[in-house]
């Protein structure tokens, strides 16, 4: 009994095992990855020249539109869901997620959901073509009609997050070992605990705006259509209400995930861990009353730009406690540069870089000069690629040794972040400069003046692509033939995962809880 | 001590494997699938998709969904006589259905959302007000700003709703049914069965009495008053709200019958009722949004 489980393919269908559905959130995270990243690819080889090349400009909306959503919801937040389900309860000293089968639900909606979108490809007039953002009317009057199999897809989505969402903060608040108090909880925990607040705040108004898309579609309401008194604006208010969250529920566990791995290679404790979980609370409650800056230039009242405009530069405060903390923990460190550390180090400050073109973007008056430009496409990919991916990466090297047993070749592993490191800076530092000069985001075809620069973002990103690939490579290596790990393989690792459960961790663990002093 | 945290912490039982989240998943997709051609091949407006077999595979995911539910509360129920869920496993089910219920409330905000700001700031800005005199003059001059909009900017004419004849009497039934089931809930607890059984009981057939007079209700709206979905943003908000929360009043109502049902079967002890009082939180809630709905939607 002590280590027993199913085996075959009835394991991963019914099973109720949080590691096992965390193996499964991360292969599909990595799947869609993959697939969102191929998009990328066809979006940057049109682009690497002036002039139309390879794709029709509607099949190129299409790539952006679906990079976008795969990317966001296949992509990064399973991806994050998955570190939830094997670290959590490991984390807390629980035997498991508060709600085991409903977490299995919650992963297998993800699958057919994404089966439903990328259908879409097939039907008459392809899939949706409106960018991820899904303005209306682009995305109801003027919409292809596969788009209501996305709607019904960003519904099972939905349903998936926010059972997910609350499976982990019933895991929290009620799973955790005697001792371990709120605030002695890992970083990890405590940002995933406001991710999911923040997810089951914002995903249903997700799924209220997709429902007024379909009755405006087919029902004959006009909640987006000027025409019967509602309003085009209106959609963009209601997505951003979700949209800003969103976007903090994408990145907040990535700040856990560096929060753990910074301490551990500096062999010092977290610099200010209680400033880290105040901050990490004050930027998801900020994210709620932020959201119109997506829009400043949609007409609003001046009043409106005012109050979005400096609401939205109130987030860099507690953001720059979390940088100053991450910075601290390292001052005087005895710091070494395993892989998981590479990777976390490259976080603050390329997550800083894509932080401060956000304070730049924050202000109105120059917003207008940035919007719809590849300005707004450097900022946002700074603080998702070498952001949440990095981060989600940086996990996987450190993590993994506990997961399988193994240990990732450090060689290799270091040729993978540098190589990264480099590609990363190639794709999406000249967007900068070409947004600045004012290209357009979204539109296959641009001026010769900003050849040079595309040019340059083409170049990285295959090379981006490419070395993704190695990162698969790794870790099956890893996973098949690695070196065989000690309990603990980074000796200044703290937490109850490396401290109390064997190294690779059993299939059961926590029966019993431990004791936390 | 080592007695104590023993008795409070106790094994938490992880379940078996289970068969029916994936059921649950396939169930959805087929009802995803499925509803989304069933819409586009009943409403006419997509020409590539004429067939008419949507609503097959609409009602096919809808069969699995409720086979699959069924199931897997009747494991549930099964484990939970055997004495498999501890006091901290009840705890989860309460927590999770509270944060349930969170997210509900949220979906229900983007709809009052919408009302609010088409409301106060669309309906304004179209009639001219602010810096939109000449959208007003060049789109739309003769459109005025009054609530209910019963004539939308593209002209289209209704009626508004009033609020003190039949929205009224829902309303007192409304409340009438979650005290009646705060009643039986106090029967629960104290061990008195029969009016247990009885208070619920009547708690689901005002829900029924509810339900019947929202239909009355658009009945009339729909033949007589020329209030439909498509009468503009007020048309769009009165039945998508009043619709949604109808929608929840269906779901709360079979709760409530369910749990009758089990009453009388002799579920549910004083102290172990989580599915009973699951279905009371439900039934409280679906009564607030009505509230809220009473007086924006239809006072206001």
């Amino acid at each position: 009994m002590a280590d027993h489980h199913p085996t075959g393919i009835k394991r991963w269908l019914f099973t109720t095992n949080h590691k096992d559905i965390g193996t499964m959130y991360l292969w599909f995270s990595f799947v869609m990855f993959i697939v969102g990243g191929s998009m990328a690819m066809v979006i940057r080889a049109e682009l690497y020249q002036p002039g139309l090349q390879f794709v029709d400009p509607n099949t190129f909306n299409q790539m952006t539109t679906m990079h976008g959503l795969i990317m966001v919801f296949g992509a990064v937040m399973p991806s994050m869901v998955g570190l939830a389900n094997w670290l959590i309860p490991m984390q807390i000293g629980a035997p498991d997620m508060a709600l085991p089968r409903m977490n299995n639900w919650s992963f297998w909606i993800l699958p057919f959901a994404f089966t439903l979108l990328l259908l879409s490809f097939t039907m008459p007039g392809g899939a949706p073509n409106f960018g991820w953002t899904f303005y209306a009317p682009l995305s109801t009057t003027y919409a292809p009609p596969s788009t209501d199999f996305f709607i019904f897809g960003v519904h099972m989505m939905g349903i998936s997050s926010i059972m997910g969402a609350i499976n982990v903060i019933v895991t929290v608040f009620n799973m955790r070992a005697p001792g371990m108090t709120l605030m002695k909880m890992p970083l990890f925990v405590w940002t995933w605990l406001i991710t999911a607040f923040l997810l089951i705040m914002v995903m249903p108004v997700l799924a209220g705006a997709v429902t007024m898309m379909l009755t405006d579609r087919h029902f004959g309401t006009s909640f987006f259509d000027a025409a019967g008194g509602g309003d085009p604006v209106m959609f963009q208010h209601i997505f951003w209400f979700f949209g800003h969250p969103e976007v903090y529920i994408m990145i907040l566990p990535a700040f856990g995930v560096v929060s753990e791995i910074i301490p551990a290679f500096s062999r010092k404790k977290l610099f200010g861990y209680a400033s880290m979980v105040y901050a990490t609370a004050s930027i998801a409650l900020l994210s709620f009353i932020v959201w119109a800056h997506h829009m400043f230039t949609v007409g609003m009242p001046v009043a409106g730009e005012l109050f979005f405009m400096i609401a939205t530069m109130l987030i860099a405060v507690p953001t720059g406690v979390k940088v100053f903390n991450w910075v601290a923990t390292m001052w005087k460190g005895s710091l070494t540069f395993e892989t998981p550390m590479l990777f976390s180090i490259a976080f603050v400050i390329l997550f800083t870089i894509g932080g401060f073109s956000g304070v730049m973007l924050a202000m109105a008056p120059i917003d207008f000069q940035y919007h719809d430009t590849y300005f707004v496409v450097a900022h946002f990919h700074y603080v998702l690629f070498p952001g949440a991916i990095f981060g989600t990466t940086a996990a996987v090297y450190y993590w993994m040794p506990k997961w399988t047993g193994k240990k990732c070749n450090e060689k290799w592993g270091k040729w993978h972040f540098w190589l990264s490191m480099i590609f990363v800076n190639l794709t999406f530092f000249p967007m900068h400069f070409s947004g600045l000069a004012g290209m357009p985001r979204r539109i296959p075809d641009y001026n010769m003046m900003f050849a040079g620069f595309n040019e340059l973002a083409s170049i990285g990103a295959f090379g981006l692509g490419l070395v993704q690939i190695l990162f698969l490579f790794i870790v099956i290596k890893t996973v098949r033939s690695g070196e065989k790990s000690e309990k603990k393989p980074w000796d200044g690792a703290t937490g109850l995962e490396w401290d109390q459960i064997d190294t690779p961790a059993p299939y059961h663990t926590f029966d019993t809880p431990p004791k936390v002093s | 001590m080592s007695t104590e945290t023993k008795e409070k912490y106790e094994k938490y039982y992880v379940p078996e494997q289970s068969p029916w989240p994936i059921v649950g998943a396939i169930g959805l997709f087929l009802l995803a699938f499925g509803a989304g051609n069933f819409i586009q091949q009943s409403t006419d407006k997509v020409a590539s998709n004429d067939g008419s077999w949507g609503w097959l595979f609409l009602a096919l995911g809808l069969a699995i969904i409720v086979y699959m539910l069924w199931s897997w509360w009747k494991d549930a129920i099964r484990e939970s006589k055997q004495g498999l869920y501890s006091a901290q496993m009840d705890r989860s089910f309460k927590q999770g259905m509270m944060w349930f219920i969170t997210s509900e409330v949220m979906f229900f905000a983007a709809f009052f959302g919408g009302l609010f700001y088409a409301r106060a700031l669309v309906m304004p800005w179209l009639a001219g007000e602010g810096n939109n005199a000449m959208t007003h003059a060049i789109l739309w001059p003769e459109f005025v700003a009054q609530w209910p909009m019963i004539v939308t900017p593209a002209g289209e004419t209704t009626e508004g709703m009033g609020a003190w004849g039949l929205p009224a009497i829902n309303t007192l039934i409304l409340l009438t049914s979650s005290w009646t089931l705060t009643i039986a809930h106090h029967a629960l607890k104290d061990g008195n069965r029969n009016a247990l059984i009885n208070y619920t009981a009547i708690s689901a057939a005002l829900g029924i009495i509810f339900l019947a007079l929202q239909v009355l209700e658009y009945h009339h709206a729909y033949n007589e008053m020329g209030l439909t979905l498509g009468s503009g943003i007020y048309g769009s908000t009165f039945f998508m709200l009043t619709g949604f929360h109808g929608f929840h009043v269906t779901i709360g109502t079979i709760f409530l019958i369910v749990m009758t049902i089990r009453c009388a079967g002799g579920d549910f002890t004083a102290k172990n009722h989580f599915a009973y009082e699951a279905g009371a939180w439900y039934w409280h809630f679906v009564d607030v949004v009505w509230l809220f709905l009473f007086i924006f939607v239809y006072i206001m």
